[in-house]
């Protein structure tokens, strides 16, 4: 058995990996490739009457893999398919960091895989409150509910779009630009910015296109996402690369979360940095900063 | 007696001058005496060598029991001219008591385990031994011992008379009806024919074996008429879709294209990776495709490579005709990029096997190789590299230029996935020797890098270049934690092989397995 | 837990294991083949063995085709495979109790 450290609700997810969790080929060292989180799929990836194995397999991945600081979260069947309440029992209990609900359309949802949740934890004595949630928003009716399902439960780590299944409603198809998903991306992006969790853009599943992929990473990053799923570790690198942060950001937000530890030690709240005034307000933003420059191997300080 | 890789060789096998390993270049400076082969003279004119078939050819060439045949590998696992040759001797002229002295065998040899079975096949003397072949082999059905040499070690016992060849069977994609012998424009073209050529100079007889004749003179040749005793046209002399692959294409697999990119930053933390640099490269997944990130390397240091030897397939090709690498000295093909490449584009030449690995010589090229980058199936914690038995003990591989090539270059980096399976490719033994640690630098897993002690300035380098790296143990503790601790293989006391180190010192043996009970 | 019929779990896909399960004469009888014998076939054995005690199955005939698996692999196919048998697979799997 591998105890996992608690799961951290705002923690570095650059990139989410999906994994099909019945391969045990795949799963038993997805971590090696460095993303920041993988994600075991019981949903798509896993063909209807291998369900059942697909748990089991799980199960014991999550229980004997040590898969150290990369986060564990696993994708489960949506809410109008048979399997949702088994998939939710052995995540909680194998000790999975985090459960992504598939099509997820309203807060009750959220709420109705919170209840569940909750129940497991109770029934195998995890503590309360452990596992994380996050919401896969897949139809327009989804994006327009974006804010009350981000904002439905405290678990809730962050949303993400998923591409094909909402371009199939929208009867459109993957842009170039990104046209075709800008609206629906930014409406997710506010929703979750106004509920204080983390945003993720859906795969990109062109792997020979690797200018498209580029095209879509940098336009991540420019509209705010936190990160992004991916379907193949050779994707990992580009997507930590475009969202590392600049030597510049890193030096600031250095000289700021430093000035905020003496200042604050002196009681004061307001102070200035290289001519600039800086206040509490600043200072997540920057240790933000440092914690991604120090995943990205760019910062070796201890301030983070 | 224990070798300098630890292993214990019978003393039987210790007779005729026979040494066991003692670490690299013991036999620097030694005198050798090469013996010459016994021919036969041509003087009269003649207008043709051709001969109906291979059975008239071997009467012709005096063939008896207890011959001993030579073939090379260029055919790989499309080669028919074995399995012809051999059934001609045996079931036609009867023959019994052979011996094979290929550069390698594949599992286009099947048929040849029957013979084996039968006991009309008594020795096996290749580089490499791989289905039925090696299943009857490690089930100790050949009458003796086969023993396995590099592709250095090779030439080197040719030469010292350790081997001698009866009747060379030179497989050739184009001959002329003299026996001018090339590896191209015919149809079942191989491009190089490197390995042959050794062989066709100290062989008694020679016997070309062609499915494409050609007009006179077939130049340049591979191999020459002044070598050649016979030649026999057959319908087809092997699949032309197992000789060489369409394109040897860069895997895709994350974990190759992780290895790989690890091993290009290796190379160019080093102070050999300057202008004018020299490579090998094997061709499987992760070694090939770390000439993709060496030329990104290349490009932004703006150094060239100035050249490449080995098994050549297109990438290396296209590198050299990008102008990054200046010359491609190739003793074997393995797709048709490079067949089609080889004497053609500029640059790009053929050389013998003697010239690529002999380490007896006065200047094979490997050993003036600055990186190899090499596969393995095991390696263990003293960096001793298994590329031939499998982890049921059975002969499934090849060292082929493995062994040559480590000892020769400054850097020999060993690449390859810390676990196949349920096998620990990082072991505390490996099962057999074939590689001697003492050759080996470094070690790139997909779950981390190790250098050898022995080389304290690589450590240097990696450190100042900021490549994480860890002790070999760490990496098989690491591998026996995920797949748990391997039990031993059980052996009976049968030789059934002799590893040869390419100075020709025994550097192990495979024995007999006992049939596994639960 | 009793094996009521036949019922298989697993691939013959790399690090996987195919498990096969049917109901036995009286006692447990285990054909295994693995494509890593010689050096984990004890290991094997013992895992196959001890999942089944796990799972309170003393009467079963069961055939592991193993190709490499982990024995988290090989445990999760058994148990799979047992469910199956029981048809016990879908819900209230004993995470924790008896699968573990």
């Amino acid at each position: 058995m591998i105890p996992r450290p608690k799961p951290q609700k705002d923690r570095l997810r650059r990139t989410m990996m999906f994994m099909n969790a019945q391969k045990p080929g795949l799963i038993k060292d997805a971590y090696i490739y460095g993303c920041d989180s993988i994600m075991l799929d019981l949903e798509d990836a896993v063909a209807e009457n291998q369900k059942d194995s697909a748990r089991f397999s799980l199960y014991h991945a999550l229980k004997t893999i040590d898969y150290g600081d990369t986060e564990v979260i696993v994708r489960i069947n949506g809410l109008d398919t048979p399997h949702w309440q088994e998939d939710i029992r052995v995540c909680v209990a194998g000790g999975a960091d985090g459960i992504r609900i598939a099509k997820c359309e309203s807060a009750q949802d959220v709420i109705t895989v919170e209840k569940a949740v909750e129940a497991a934890e109770e029934e195998f004595g995890v503590e309360k409150g452990r596992t994380l949630l996050m919401a896969a928003l897949e139809s327009p009716k989804g994006i327009l509910n974006a804010y009350e399902i981000c904002a439905a439960s405290d678990r809730m780590l962050g949303v993400a779009i998923s591409g094909g299944d909402f371009r199939k409603c929208m009867q459109t198809k993957p842009t170039r630009d990104g046209i075709d998903m800008v609206t629906a991306r930014g409406m997710m992006l506010i929703a979750a910015r106004a509920a204080g969790v983390q945003c993720f853009d859906t795969v990109f599943t062109d792997l020979d296109d690797e200018e498209g992929f580029r095209a879509e990473v940098q336009q991540n990053k420019a509209m705010g996402f936190d990160g992004k799923s991916l379907i193949n570790p050779k994707q990992i690198r580009y997507v930590h690369e475009v969202f590392a942060p600049t030597e510049k950001e890193i030096i600031q937000a250095e000289q700021m979360v430093s000035a905020f530890r003496e200042n604050a030690a002196k009681g004061l709240g307001v102070f200035t940095v290289n001519g600039k005034m800086v206040d509490i307000a600043f200072i997540p933003g920057a240790e933000r900063t440092l914690r991604l420059a120090k995943a990205c191997g760019l910062y070796e300080g201890d301030l983070v | 007696m224990k070798n300098a890789v630890g292993r214990d060789i019978p003393e039987e096998l210790l007779v005729n001058g026979k040494e066991v390993y003692q670490g690299k270049n013991y036999l620097d400076g030694k005198y050798i005496q090469k013996v010459g082969p016994k021919t036969r003279r041509y003087e009269k004119p003649q207008e043709s060598k051709i001969v109906d078939s291979l059975a008239q050819a071997l009467r012709d060439c005096g063939a008896k029991s207890g011959m001993t045949f030579s073939f090379h590998h260029h055919l790989r696992d499309g080669d028919y001219v074995v399995n012809m040759v051999m059934k001609a001797a045996i079931e036609e002229l009867g023959l019994e008591d052979l011996t094979i002295a290929a550069t390698s065998l594949g599992s286009a040899h099947d048929p040849i385990a029957d013979y084996i079975e039968q006991g009309k096949v008594i020795g096996i003397q290749t580089s490499g031994i791989r289905g039925r072949m090696g299943e009857v082999v490690s089930a100790g059905k050949l009458k003796t011992p086969a023993i396995i040499r590099s592709h250095g070690g090779r030439p080197r016992a040719i030469e010292a008379g350790e081997v001698h060849i009866d009747i060379a069977f030179v497989a050739a994609p184009t001959s002329d009806c003299v026996g001018n012998c090339r590896g191209i424009g015919g149809k079942s073209d191989c491009g190089s024919m490197g390995y042959a050529m050794t062989d066709a100079k100290y062989a008694d007889h020679v016997v070309v074996v062609t499915d494409c004749l050609v007009d006179f003179p077939n130049y340049p040749a591979s191999v020459e008429a002044i070598d050649v005793d016979a030649v026999v046209v057959v319908d087809s002399i092997g699949n032309p879709k197992k000789i060489a692959s369409a394109a040897a294409r860069i895997s895709q697999n994350p974990r190759d294209l992780m290895m790989a990119e690890d091993v290009a930053r290796v190379i160019a933390s080093t102070p050999y990776f300057k202008e004018g640099f020299s490579f090998q490269t094997g061709v499987g997944g992760p070694s090939l495709a770390a000439n993709l990130f060496l030329e990104k390397l290349m490009d932004e240091r703006n150094i060239k490579m100035g050249w490449a030897i080995g098994g050549i397939c297109g990438p290396m090709v296209e590198l050299l005709k990008k102008g990054k690498v200046g010359k491609v000295i190739d003793v074997q093909d393995f797709d048709l990029d490079a067949v089609h490449s080889i004497n053609q584009t500029p640059n790009h030449f053929e050389m013998s096997a003697s010239q690529y690995a002999n380490p007896a010589n006065k200047g094979a090229f490997v050993n003036k190789l600055d990186f190899v980058v090499l596969a393995a199936l095991e390696i263990d914690t003293d960096f001793n590299v298994n590329v031939l038995t499998g982890s049921d003990g059975v002969l499934r591989g090849a060292p082929g230029g493995h062994p040559d090539t480590a000892a020769g270059s400054k850097v020999c980096i060993i690449v390859t996935p810390l676990t196949r399976g349920r096998m620990a490719t990082v072991c505390e033994h490996v099962v057999t020797v074939t590689t001697p640690g003492d050759c080996v630098d470094v070690l790139v897993t997909d779950y981390g890098i190790a250098v050898n002690p022995l080389r304290p300035d690589l450590i240097e380098c990696l450190d100042k270049a900021g490549i994480k790296h860890v002790s070999i143990e760490s990496l098989k503790e690491k591998a026996y934690s995920l797949v748990g601790r391997p039990d031993d293989l059980q052996w009976e006391d049968k030789v059934v092989a002799v590893l040869e180190a390419r100075d020709g010192t025994i550097l192990d043996v495979v024995k007999k397995i006992k049939p596994y009970k639960l | 837990m009793e094996i009521k019929k036949t019922a298989m779990a697993g691939t013959l896909e790399s690090s996987d294991a195919q498990v096969t399960v049917e109901p036995g004469n009286g006692t447990v009888e285990l054909e295994l083949s693995s494509s890593v014998m010689n050096q984990y076939g004890r290991q094997i054995k013992e895992t196959v063995l001890a999942t089944l005690e796990r799972l309170e199955v003393d009467n079963a005939k069961i055939t592991v085709v193993d190709k490499g698996a982990l024995d988290c692999t090989l445990a999760a196919r058994i148990e799979c495979a047992v469910f199956r048998s029981c048809d016990k697979a879908d819900k209230d799997i004993p995470w924790g109790g008896m699968i573990r």
